[in-house]
C-alpha cells in the first residue's frame, strides 16, 4: 500500500520528537538546532531548485492558448487567455496563482447509455478543495507571525478578526484551522476513493497530505485542547528570529514540539518534492508567455543549423521532369 | 494483418475505467494489434541520416537496438533535460492532483490508465526520478522511480505514439502542464534508437527529399492540380491558370499536400484555387516548398526544423513579398511557435497587406505568413467576394476546430465567420468538445495510419461523438474543419461512428458559394452532387 510508507513515516517522526522532548529532553535540538536546520534547507534547496530550472533556456514560445488571438481588428481578442504582451500574461499568471483558473475549468467525463453518449459535466470540487487548502495554508501562516513580532501589526490583527468572527468561546475559533483540515480531509480522501486518482498516487502524494494534517492536528489540539506555555512559544519564537536562540525557562508542552518539528519535516522536505509546484507554477512556459511568436521573433539560444536539402539539389533531382512540366527551373 | 476492428457498439460499450489489480508499475505493457503502427523502415532512416537504420517489427521480441540503448536514451534525456526548462519543470511539479486524467480521448475512447496524461507522463518521470534526483536513486519504487528495461522501453513507445501532442489536458493542469512536451521528448529519446513508426518516416523521408510528404514529384503536383482546374472548368466554364515556383509573385502560397491528394481535402484545393483566381491574387505554388504540414514535428525538434526550412529558403529564392498558408492543425503550431526561431529572422520579407482590402496582418509581422482564414475572413467582411450561401443550403455544417490551430495559435472566429458567411445552416457542438476544449480527430502526429485503425477510433470517440449529438439534434450532415490530417481521416472516424456525416474544408465550402465573375450556372456542388432546387436539371 502507497498510502501507508508515508502514514508510518509521519507516525514515526511525532513519536522521535515525542521521545526525544519528553524522555530525553532534547528540547534545544528540536526548538533551536533543527528548525534553524530546516529553514537552512528550504532556503537553500528552493532557491537552487529554481536556479536549477532557470539556467534551462525556454527554446521556444509554447504557451497554451486558451482563447481568441490577436488577429483582425474586428475580432475580439481573448486578452487574458490568449495573451499578446506583458499585462494579458500578468493578469492571466495572477489568475493562475491566486485563484486556480486552469483547474476552475475542471470537468468530468461521464460515459452513459452504453457509451453511446459522453458529457461533459461541471466539477468543481477539486478546485474548490485546493482552493480551500491553499487559502487557509496561507492565512493561517500569516497568522503565526504573531509569534514573530515584538508588536502585532494591524493588519495581521485584522486577518485575526476576520478569520475569528464566528465567535465561538475563548480561545478565538479560527475559521482557517477548520477549513485547512476538512480540504486535506477531503484530498487525501480522494486519493483513497477515486479509482483513478489511487491508481496514480504515489507515496510522495501521501507524504504531505499526512504531514499537513499532522501539522493541522497538533495545532489544533496545542490551542484548543492541550494548552501550551503560550508565552514561551513567543519567546522561542522571538529568540530564533533575534538569533539569539534559547528555550524558555519552564518548559513549553510537548504538543509544541511535535508541531514545530512535523513544521520542520515540512520545509526540507519541501525543496525536493512535488511541493515545489508552488515555485514552478510561476516558470511554467505554456502559461507564462504570450502568444505574439509570429509578431516578434522568438530567440532560441540553442538554435543550430542543421542539414537541409536545398533548391539546388531538388532541382538536380528533377530538372528534366520540371521542365516538361513547364515549370521554370534555374540550371537550364 | 491488423486486428479485426470491433462494431462502433461494441467498442463503445466495451470501455472499462476500472484500472487493474495490479500497480501500474507492476503491469507490463501488452502491444496490442490494432493500437500501434508498423517500425520505421530502413531506407526512410537513411534518407533522413537517422541512427539505428534497418527495418524492425515491433510485434518481434527483438526490436534490434544498439548494444548500448540505455546509455544513448539516458544521455539523451540528460542533454533535453538541459535544452528545455518545460521539460525539466514538468518531470518536477506534478502533484498527479490527477485533473487530466479524463480529458484525454484516447483516454475517454479507451479507458486504459496509462493514456491519462498523467500516467503517460509518470511513464518518463520514473526514469528521471531514479537516474535524475538522489531521492529517486536512493529510495527507489517508494519515490516513484523505476529502472529503465527493455520493457519500459517499449511501454514508453508504445504510449508515445499513442499521444497526438493535442495538449487539450495542458489547458486544464493548474501548472500548464504539457503533454505534447513529454510526448515530444519521447519521440526524440525513441528516434535515437531508431524506434519511429514508418507511417511517420516515410512523410519525413519524401518531405526532405520531394518536397511534401506524400512524394509528389513537381510534374504530378501539375498535373494533379491541372485535374481540379478542368473539374472547376466543369463546374464553373472558367479555365483558371495558376503558376509554379514562379519567380516574382507577390505571394507564396502553401498547403498540406494532402490537399492534393485525396478526396475530399481535393475540393479544398479547389477551394483555394478558384478564390484566389477569383481576386486576381499575384501568387504562386511551390513544387519545391510543396508541403505544409511537417511530420519532422513528430520526429525531432532538428527534423522539423530541417523540413520547415524550405518555406522561407523558397519564399526567398522566388523573391516573393509573402507568404499565406494553407488549411492545416499541426502546420499552424510549427509556423506560430516554431518556423521563425528555427529559421528567421524572414527579413527579406514584407509585412504581409493583403493586395485586394489593404489590410496589414500585424499579428504576422515577423513571421510574414497569413493564415487562408485570416486572409479569407478578411476579404469576406470587407465584402469583396460575391457569395451566394443557398449553394451551401444542401448542407447542414458544424465546425471541428483543430487542436493545434485553437491551443496553439487561438485562431477560433476567423473560420466561424467564414463558415456563417457562406453556409445558411450552422450549428455549434457542445461547449466543452470545441474551441480551446475541442477533441483530437484521433489520428494527429502522424498516427493516421491503417494498422492502427481500433486506436484512431477509440481516439476519434469523444469528438464523434460530440457530431453525433449535433447530427441527432440539428440534422448535421457536414463536418467541416481546416486541417488535412482531419479531412482524411475524420472521414474514416464519421462512417465508423456517425454514419451520414461528411467531412469538408473551409475553403470548400467557399469554393461552393463563391459567384465568380463570368461562370455559367452552377447545378452542382463541387463533388458533383446537385445543388439545391437544381435537382432534376441535369
Amino acid at each position: 500500500m502507497r498510502a501507508l510508507v508515508p502514514l508510518i513515516a509521519v507516525i514515526a517522526l511525532v513519536l522521535l520528537v515525542f521521545a526525544g522532548v519528553q524522555t530525553a529532553n532534547m528540547q534545544f535540538l528540536f526548538g533551536v538546532v533543527i528548525p534553524y536546520a530546516a529553514i537552512a534547507i528550504f532556503i537553500a534547496g528552493f532557491v537552487l531548485r529554481v536556479l536549477k530550472w532557470g539556467s534551462a533556456p525556454v527554446p521556444f514560445r509554447i504557451p497554451t492558448t486558451c482563447g481568441q488571438q490577436k488577429s483582425l481588428p474586428w475580432i475580439k481578442q481573448n486578452k487574458v487567455e490568449n495573451p499578446s504582451g506583458t499585462l494579458g500574461v500578468i493578469v492571466r499568471m495572477a489568475l493562475e496563482v491566486l485563484v486556480f483558473r486552469s483547474l476552475f475549468r475542471n470537468l468530468k467525463s461521464e460515459s452513459r447509455d452504453g457509451g453511446q453518449k459522453v458529457t461533459y459535466g461541471s466539477e468543481k470540487l477539486l478546485w474548490l478543495a485546493g482552493l480551500a487548502f491553499h487559502w487557509s495554508f496561507l492565512i493561517i501562516f500569516v497568522r503565526h507571525f504573531r509569534f514573530f513580532m515584538q508588536d502585532v501589526p494591524s493588519v495581521l490583527k485584522m486577518v485575526e478578526g476576520m478569520d475569528s468572527f464566528l465567535q465561538m468561546g475563548v480561545p478565538l475559533f479560527y475559521m482557517t484551522d477548520a477549513v485547512l483540515l476538512g480540504a486535506v480531509t477531503y484530498l487525501l480522501f480522494r486519493r483513497f476513493y477515486l479509482p483513478q486518482i489511487k491508481y496514480i498516487s504515489l507515496a510522495a502524494d501521501y507524504f504531505p497530505l499526512f504531514l499537513i494534517l499532522g501539522i493541522g492536528i497538533s495545532g489544533v489540539l496545542m490551542r484548543y485542547i492541550y494548552k501550551v506555555h503560550i508565552v514561551g512559544v513567543k519567546q522561542l519564537a522571538m529568540g530564533l528570529v533575534t538569533l539569539n536562540p534559547a528555550i524558555p525557562e519552564g518548559g513549553i508542552g510537548v504538543v509544541f514540539y511535535i508541531h514545530l518539528f512535523l513544521i520542520c519535516a515540512l520545509l526540507a522536505y519541501f525543496p525536493f518534492s512535488k511541493l515545489m509546484h508552488m515555485g514552478g507554477v510561476f516558470l511554467s512556459p505554456t502559461r507564462n508567455l504570450s502568444n505574439n511568436s509570429r509578431e516578434k521573433r522568438h530567440i532560441n539560444p540553442w538554435n543550430y543549423p542543421v542539414h537541409v536539402h536545398t533548391y539546388e539539389e531538388y532541382e538536380n533531382d528533377f530538372r528534366d521532369k520540371m521542365k516538361a512540366a513547364g515549370i521554370p527551373v534555374e540550371k537550364e | 494483418m491488423a486486428a479485426k476492428l470491433p462494431k462502433p457498439d461494441e467498442l463503445a460499450a466495451g470501455i472499462d475505467f476500472r484500472p487493474p489489480k495490479t500497480g501500474w508499475m507492476d503491469t507490463p505493457v501488452e502491444l496490442k494489434e490494432g493500437m500501434f503502427c508498423w517500425g520505421a523502415k530502413e531506407k526512410n532512416l537513411k534518407a533522413v541520416s537517422f541512427p539505428n537504420a534497418r527495418d524492425w517489427s515491433p510485434k518481434e521480441k527483438d526490436w534490434k537496438l544498439p548494444e548500448n540503448w540505455q546509455r544513448i536514451v539516458l544521455e539523451g534525456m540528460a542533454d533535453r533535460l538541459q535544452k528545455y526548462r518545460s521539460f525539466k519543470l514538468f518531470m518536477d511539479i506534478c502533484v498527479r492532483c490527477g485533473a487530466c486524467a479524463d480529458k484525454c480521448h484516447f483516454f475517454i475512447g479507451s479507458g486504459d490508465p496509462k493514456n491519462m496524461p498523467v500516467l503517460r507522463a509518470e511513464l518518463m518521470r520514473s526514469i528521471y526520478r531514479r537516474e535524475f534526483t538522489k531521492a529517486g536513486r536512493i529510495m527507489g519504487s517508494i519515490a516513484g522511480a523505476r529502472e529503465l528495461t527493455l520493457d519500459v522501453l517499449k511501454e514508453w513507445w508504445y504510449y508515445f505514439y499513442q499521444c497526438t501532442e493535442c495538449r487539450r489536458c495542458s489547458v486544464f493542469c493548474p501548472y500548464g502542464i504539457d503533454t505534447a512536451e513529454i510526448t515530444m521528448m519521447g519521440r526524440e529519446l525513441t528516434n535515437l534508437l531508431g524506434l519511429n513508426i514508418d507511417w511517420i518516416a516515410g512523410p519525413v523521408a519524401n518531405c526532405y527529399m520531394k518536397g511534401n510528404h506524400l512524394g509528389l514529384e513537381p510534374h504530378t503536383i501539375t498535373s494533379s492540380v491541372e485535374f481540379f482546374l478542368d473539374d472547376i472548368e466543369t463546374l464553373t466554364g472558367i479555365r483558371i491558370k495558376p503558376t509554379f515556383n514562379r519567380k516574382g509573385a507577390e505571394i507564396l502560397f502553401v498547403t498540406p499536400s494532402g490537399d492534393l491528394f485525396a478526396d475530399p481535402g481535393t475540393y479544398t484545393a479547389m477551394g483555394y484555387l478558384m478564390l484566389f483566381h477569383e481576386l486576381g491574387l499575384d501568387y504562386t505554388w511551390s513544387t519545391y516548398a510543396s508541403e505544409g504540414g511537417n511530420f519532422g514535428f513528430f520526429t525531432s525538434n532538428e527534423m522539423a526544423k530541417r523540413l520547415n526550412s524550405k518555406i522561407y529558403a523558397e519564399a526567398k529564392r522566388l523573391g516573393v513579398k509573402w507568404i499565406i498558408g494553407g488549411e492545416c492543425g499541426h502546420m499552424w503550431r510549427v509556423l506560430t511557435q516554431y518556423m521563425d526561431t528555427w529559421n528567421g529572422p524572414a527579413d527579406f520579407l514584407e509585412v504581409p497587406k493583403s493586395p485586394i482590402t489593404g489590410t496589414v496582418f500585424d499579428n504576422s509581422k515577423s513571421t510574414k505568413m497569413v493564415h487562408i482564414a485570416e486572409f479569407t475572413a478578411d476579404i469576406i467582411k470587407h465584402g469583396k467576394l460575391k457569395l451566394d450561401p443557398a449553394r451551401n443550403d444542401h448542407l447542414v455544417v458544424t465546425y471541428h476546430d483543430s487542436c493545434n490551430t485553437s491551443r496553439g495559435m487561438g485562431l477560433l472566429e476567423e473560420p466561424r465567420h467564414i463558415i456563417k458567411s457562406v453556409c445558411n445552416n450552422f450549428h455549434e457542438m457542445p461547449d466543452n468538445t470545441i474551441r480551446e476544449y475541442t477533441f483530437c480527430c484521433g489520428s494527429g502526429t502522424g498516427l493516421n495510419a491503417s494498422e492502427n485503425t481500433e486506436l484512431r477510433m477509440k481516439g476519434g470517440y469523444p469528438r464523434a461523438n460530440a457530431v453525433k449529438y449535433v447530427r441527432d439534434k440539428h440534422g448535421v450532415n457536414m463536418l467541416a474543419n481546416i486541417c488535412a490530417i482531419d479531412r482524411a481521416t475524420l472521414t474514416a472516424s464519421m462512417d465508423y461512428w456517425v454514419p451520414g456525416v461528411k467531412v469538408t474544408g473551409v475553403h470548400e465550402l467557399v469554393g461552393n458559394a463563391l459567384v465568380m465573375k463570368g461562370e455559367k450556372e452552377r447545378t452542382t456542388d463541387m463533388r458533383a452532387e446537385p445543388l439545391p432546387g437544381k435537382e432534376g436539371n441535369e
